[in-house]
């Protein structure tokens, strides 16, 4: 079953495929359609949609309905994501699953509404306080925005961390076919920890203090030990990589971009290659130096250059320190997108 | 007599990580009065089972040590906002908040507020000891004039810091709320009173009523620097002078509102699957891929025009991508959309280069027309005063399209008239059929108008062109 829809609709429609019971946000754009796609399908659903005070309520909303041991989420865009950090920490630190998407614009301060992807740093590395991780995913079409927000979900509650699509501007406004899967997931159940009011739950705590250092300690290594694990679930896609002189390395729309680059590269006879990070925590590192050994790298990013240095910092601990040295980038900021021509020549130049 | 346990305490407190039996608070502080009371009341009606706190961050942030039921520790200020969440996901449970006067009257006073306005179903218990207990006695929104705290060292002045925060005042300017009370456990007296309100705070939930706030003022020996017997009088005196005791809102009789109803679906399938859905796109690589740039005034049709193109091409399954103006080509009233139609995945989605331009206007046709691929087509309409030539290769056609829309009497059909070129034209790859399908099919809300634009279509398209 197919429909053609906005990106932004689709991440609520995967939402609801998940089983996601609660939608709590504030509007902003590029990401209120996703606010007013939930408005109207979470209750009709018999779902809940809340349109929160700020974004620092939406998130801590998010909060006590997860301990509570339903299935939330929000979505926004850069300045809301920033007042969101201190509540995403607390979640990560009394491990619960939510979900935020955060759909990028222009930065910093006020910007602009047209796409970045320069909250790269708070999304992929944890932009709240203490030594956390969120899973992040980066879809890159209508089709991922729905399935990277249920695998969203998926991961969240499998790791019990919290987990945040990453898309952009230009990527919400796009629509394209999306195919919807025969079921829904079912709900997974909490009760062993959550804070749901019913007698088998009387028990249950949920918190992120531990006032004693040791304890702490204890808990950080927990966290760490989950973290190490969770990198099993890194996803990469390589394309057209095997015989590349050059890769391209790009996520999300930039990833798209990559796509068409490489393919006029082949056409005008520059053997290249791309590989696009699907999550961006944990990373494809396994799956980037496979492709990447040996080769010329340039990465295509709309953000000042956090990107590159996460590919150059994951290429050097995977062993490819000549490679990480290398990486080059073409990048635009403020709104502006990288063309395919531009990037075409970039590439020409490198090899 | 009953136990401890029967209260609603633990006995001793293993949350704590120690088994000891003594809370952490100062003795003579409030809190310590006031745990108890709650505990007391959520036993006695039974509710421990259905009972979530949501507890603050303050010096009440180990009351989960004490009272045996679930808990869920917020972060500081948030306790309303996470209650929010507890209560909207679990309705059935009995929720209740517990904040100081730092904790809701500063830091997190609007989602309190918020909270109460929008008549959350859970319960506020509101500690005021007119100071941030936990940090070292600062000042709080609800300090005295005068009073001295760690931030206040020469006393509160009101002409640099205000005067007291009255919260129950100022929540009762509120219609949501069904309970908003002040009371006191500086004596006996006012603490049997408070028993009975924090109890009534339990019925409301119980029994799911909406929103109740009840402000419990509190003694804090610690930081007022005074011993408890002088801090109780303190309590007694200058805070009640400044905060009167009293019941604000009682209306428990009143019946909730009911949520107005709104149309339903039984499942994700039944809202989003369409009968008459097409099917997935397949990959054929003969197909050569398409680009198309549609731009003119909003108002003129052109996002529309933009999707008509992107049905038939899905209805071909076709890989399809339809994106509106974006960026910085979006100013002056001027509308444009981008359409991708492709035999493999789609890359970029930006149109740098396209096949086909339509342009109903001249900004459009002078800022896209010199992209336009060698060997595409620009179909731009009479009215448009052409003053360069589109690059070498390119087709040029001028079409009457807002003219003949006008002509036929139906103005808002212009961009009908130009889908009608793209067809005659053949620019699009697509068959004709489908187009016409996708035009009828965009109008399907108004099926009438869609047989009219079909027609009007196949009028413009028969019109001799030079
Ligand atoms: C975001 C944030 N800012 C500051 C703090 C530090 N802090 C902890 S408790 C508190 C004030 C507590 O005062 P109150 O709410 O009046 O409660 P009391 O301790 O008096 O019961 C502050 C400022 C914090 N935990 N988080
Ligand atoms: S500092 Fe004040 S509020 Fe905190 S426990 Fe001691 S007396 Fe109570």
């Amino acid at each position: 079953m197919t429909k053609f829809v906005k990106s932004n609709e689709a991440v609520v429609m995967g939402a609801l495929y998940a089983g996601c019971d609660l939608y709590f946000g504030y509007p902003i754009t590029p990401a209120s359609e996703i606010a007013h796609g939930a408005a109207k399908w979470f209750p009709m659903l018999g779902r809940t949609f809340v349109q929160a005070e700020c974004e620092t309520a939406s998130v801590n909303m998010m909060f006590g309905a997860a301990g509570a041991g339903r299935l939330c989420m929000t979505a926004t865009s850069g300045p809301g994501f920033s007042l969101m950090q201190e509540g995403i920490s607390y979640l990560a630190g009394a491990e619960l699953p939510a979900v935020v998407v955060n759909v990028n614009r222009a930065g910093p301060g006020l910007g602009n509404v047209y796409p970045e992807q320069s909250d790269y740093t708070p999304a992929v590395k944890g932009g709240g306080h203490g030594s956390y991780q969120t899973f992040t995913l980066a879809p890159a079409s209508a089709q991922e925005m729905f399935d990277l927000t249920m695998k969203a979900f998926e991961m969240s509650v499998k790791w019990r961390t919290p987990a945040v699509v990453f898309a952009d501007g230009l990527q919400g406004q796009m629509m394209e076919t999306v195919a919807l899967p025969e079921k829904e997931m079912p709900r997974p159940d909490f009760s062993d920890w959550a804070a749901q009011g019913e007698p088998r739950t009387r028990g249950n705590l949920v918190k992120s203090i531990y006032l004693d250092a040791a304890q702490q300690e204890r808990f950080n290594n927990h966290l760490q030990e989950k973290y190490a694990r969770m990198a099993a679930d890194a996803m990469g896609e390589p394309y057209l990589a095997d015989d590349a002189e050059l890769l391209v390395v790009a996520f999300g729309i930039s990833g798209r971009i990559a796509r068409t680059t490489v393919e006029e590269l082949r056409r005008e006879g520059v053997k290249a290659g791309a590989f696009r990070p699907i999550t961006l925590n944990p990373f494809p590192r396994e799956q980037l130096a496979a492709v990447a050994k040996g080769r010329r790298i340039m990465t295509i990013e709309l953000d000042a250059g956090q990107f590159a240095d996460d590919v150059r910092l994951n290429l050097a601990k995977a062993g490819l320190g000549t490679e990480a040295a290398s990486v080059k980038m073409v990048h635009r900021m403020g709104g502006e997108v990288v063309s395919v021509d531009g990037a075409v020549k970039f590439a020409k130049e490198m090899v | 007599m009953a136990t401890i346990e029967q209260k609603g305490m633990y006995k001793v407190f293993p949350r704590s990580g120690k088994n000891v039996s003594f809370t952490h608070y100062c003795p003579g502080c409030g809190h310590g009065i006031i745990n108890k009371l709650i505990a007391e009341a959520c036993a006695e009606l039974g509710l421990q089972d259905r009972t979530i706190f949501v507890d603050p961050v303050g010096c009440g942030v180990f009351t989960y040590y004490y009272w045996d039921a679930a808990h869920i520790s917020a972060a500081h200020g948030r306790a309303s906002a996470a209650a929010t969440g507890v209560c909207r996901a679990r309705p059935d449970a009995v929720t209740i908040a517990y904040q100081g006067d730092g904790d809701l009257g500063a830091i997190g006073f609007n989602n309190a507020f918020q909270a109460a306005s929008r008549g959350e179903k859970f319960g506020c218990i509101f500690v005021n000891n007119s100071l941030y207990g936990m940090t070292g006695g600062q000042m709080a929104p609800t300090t005295l004039d005068g009073e001295t705290t760690t931030t206040t060292p020469f006393g509160r002045d009101p002409a640099l810091t205000g005067h007291p925060l009255h919260v129950c005042e100022v929540f009762a300017q509120l219609q949501a709320p069904v309970y908003i009370a002040r009371v006191s456990v500086a004596d006996t007296r006012r603490i049997m009173q408070a028993k009975k309100a924090i109890r009534k705070v339990f019925e409301i939930q119980r029994d799911g009523k909406g929103y109740a706030l009840l402000e419990i003022l509190a003694p804090c020996p610690t930081n007022f620097k005074m011993d408890p017997l002088k801090a109780a009088d303190f309590c007694m005196n200058e805070m009640e002078r400044e905060f009167p005791l009293g019941v604000f809102r009682d209306e428990e009789a009143r019946e909730p509102l009911a949520a107005r109803p709104v149309p339903r679906a039984s499942s994700c399938r039944d809202l989003f699957v369409e009968k008459d859905a097409v099917l997935p796109a397949v990959d054929d690589a003969a197909f050569a891929e398409k680009r198309f740039k549609f731009a003119g005034y909003g108002g003129q049709g052109i996002l529309s025009l933009g999707l008509c193109v992107a049905e038939a091409a899905r209805l071909e399954r076709r890989h399809t991508l339809w994106f509106p103006s974006y960026g910085p080509e979006q100013r002056g009233g001027s509308a444009n959309c981008s359409v991708v139609v492709s035999g493999t995945p789609i890359g970029s989605p930006t149109v740098e280069h396209p096949d086909v331009l339509v342009c109903m206007n001249q900004p459009a046709y002078e800022r896209f027309a010199g992209d336009v691929k060698r060997g595409g087509t620009v179909i731009v309409d009479e009215t448009v005063p052409v003053k360069t030539d589109p690059p070498d290769g390119v087709r040029l056609i001028r079409w009457p399209a807002i003219k003949m829309a006008e002509e036929f009497g139906v103005p808002k059909a212009a961009n009908t008239m130009m889908l009608a070129a793209l067809k005659k034209f053949k620019c699009t790859g697509l068959s004709d059929d489908n187009l016409e399908k996708s035009l009828v099919a965009s109008f399907k809300k108004k099926p009438a108008l869609g047989e009219k634009n079909r027609e009007l279509l196949r009028l413009a398209e028969a019109r001799e062109h030079s």
